[in-house]
């Protein structure tokens, strides 16, 4: 096997190992690495900062355990940034496999900023229906959540007696691990208007990016890279900041080797050519 | 044969890397930590290729998403929107008189869906068209005034608002140029298909910025991973 052969069918599980060893170093040694605040990180930041203390704002959890490295450093990112403002913060989720990883990060950061339930925060939980759900929360959200997650009636929750639909709701930030983003854009902001910022998985990112430039979402927190972003943001260095470094590698390890198979590919064309050009 | 002994040398440096780690690290006391460690190094062994533990965990995490997800959505709408109102709270008799209205606002909804059963028979198979017809119309009632709005007439006049900048002017370019690859009632020739070749680099540089993003998401599942075995289990991170 030539140089170029073996460079354009490295085996794969040398890849799988040396992928391994530069996600892990820079986890054990804490390697720092810089992080920039892309526009659509910061746009959703200053839709967030905007809002006035006591304004409602909904968190749409629609992701599940597999997005969890994702969506969990940005979800706390953003409810820290919720509760530092003193907004008044409403959890609820499209996907009912989603539900028990919000409640585990609220309850988290609403501990860190000593948060009241039924006051500073309260947890609506799942139903059925995605966009019907949608559609009926712009009427009255207590025609589909006439409880809350514990069993509370919501008008027995002291910050809920004045909210009923969305006029009475400052901003959704939904968390996306697949279309709801979509369905949020087209039930809440088409038919209410309603501002909306979304957190997004890497994957859906670029679907996301269309609705920012329309301006029908005021900003967007894409993957591990926007929630880092907003943890620079909202000063609080986490998860994602720390696991950002070992993102930067991997990425630099796949370049390489998207370089290295190239050039072994186009070597190999290369010399077929002139073994065909000396055959004839 | 040569893959048989990297194969030994491989696992006996891995079992050395574990015990160290374990001897110099705080392993974990959960076993519900240990349960989640295990089935994820079973999930990756796939890499090395395919095997039981990777399957048994493979069906594992299937039936017990769809297991889980089954029974919240029973609880959220059977329970709560069927169960409840009828037997429970009774919302259709209010001050000891029975209104047929809210009683049948409970009842035509829950038979229409229990139609959907009906395609596990060979005779009444077709009693299924019902329901789907109540939820396809319904759905595209509800969607196709608001997914014009919010997909086609907003992202049109996005990309129309003209302004003059060189991002803008590239913007048009490439959608004009995307659109004449997607028109199919020409053939592709001459200034058609030189323009159609424009809008394929376009398609490409998309494909390849969703490829990133999307480098990105798995690289981040892997760090997930790695930090859940190196810091919730083996305890080697503090």
């Amino acid at each position: 096997m030539s140089i170029w052969e073996r460079m354009s069918k490295v085996d794969r599980r040398i890849i799988y190992l040396l992928l391994s060893l530069v996600v892990i170093i820079p986890i054990v040694f804490r390697i720092p690495s810089t992080i920039a605040v892309s526009e659509s990180a910061q746009m959703a930041y200053d839709a967030v900062d905007r809002l006035p203390a006591g304004t409602p704002i909904i968190f749409s959890t629609d992701f599940d355990p597999a997005s969890m490295p994702e969506l969990r450093p940005m979800m706390t990112a953003v409810l820290r940034h919720a509760f530092k403002k003193k907004l008044k913060v409403i959890m609820m989720g499209h996907w009912p496999t989603g539900i028990p990883l919000s409640t585990i990060i609220l309850e988290e950061v609403a501990q860190e900023f000593k948060a009241e339930y039924g006051v500073d925060y309260i947890n609506i939980g799942y139903r059925p229906g995605a966009g019907l759900v949608m559609i009926q929360m712009g009427r009255e959200i207590r025609s589909v959540f006439d409880i809350d997650i514990q069993g509370n009636p919501l008008d027995s929750l002291p910050m809920m007696r004045q909210v009923h639909n969305y006029s009475d709701i400052g901003l959704i930030a939904c968390f996306e691990a697949g279309a709801m983003g979509d369905i949020w854009v087209i039930y809440a902001w088409g038919r209410f208007g309603v501002n909306i910022i979304m957190g997004t998985t890497a994957v859906v990112t670029p679907d996301a990016y269309p609705y920012l430039a329309a301006r029908q979402i005021e900003g967007l927190i894409g993957g591990m890279a926007g929630a880092a972003a907003y943890e620079k943001l909202v000063e609080h260095p986490d998860k994602a900041m720390i696991r950002m470094s070992s993102q930067a590698w991997a990425h630099i390890l796949i370049i390489v080797f998207i370089i290295i198979g190239n050039i072994g590919y186009f070597m190999m064309r290369r010399a077929e050519r002139i073994k065909k050009r000396g055959t004839v | 044969m040569k893959e048989r002994k990297g194969l030994i040398i491989g696992s006996v440096i891995l079992i050395i890397i574990f015990i160290g780690m374990l001897i110099k690290g705080e392993p974990s006391k959960n076993i519900m930590v240990w349960i989640a460690a295990i089935l994820t190094l079973s999930i990756y062994s796939f890499l090395y290729r395919d095997n039981i533990f990777y399957k048994f965990a493979e069906h594992l995490f299937v039936g017990v998403s769809v297991g889980y997800s089954v029974s919240v959505v029973y609880q959220n709408a059977f329970i709560r929107r069927v169960f409840d109102p009828l037997f429970i709270t009774r919302t259709y008799i209010v001050e000891g008189q029975f209104h047929i209205l809210p009683f049948l606002a409970v009842v035509i909804p829950t038979l229409i869906g229990l139609l959907m059963v009906s395609v596990f028979t060979k005779r009444q198979a077709w009693l299924i068209r019902i329901p789907i017809a109540f939820v396809v119309g319904s759905y595209a009632g509800m969607s196709i005034s608001p997914s014009f709005q919010a997909n086609i007439f907003e992202q049109t006049r996005s990309t129309l608002h003209i302004a003059l900048s060189i991002s803008s002017f590239i913007m048009i370019f490439g959608v004009i140029t995307t659109l004449v690859y997607f028109f199919f009632s020409k053939e592709h020739k001459g200034f058609l298909g030189r323009t159609a070749n424009v809008g394929i680099w376009f398609i490409m540089i998309a494909f390849g910025a969703s490829f990133g993003y999307t480098v990105m998401a798995r690289i981040s599942l892997l760090i997930g991973r790695m930090n859940f075995l190196l810091y919730d289990w083996l305890g080697v991170i503090k």
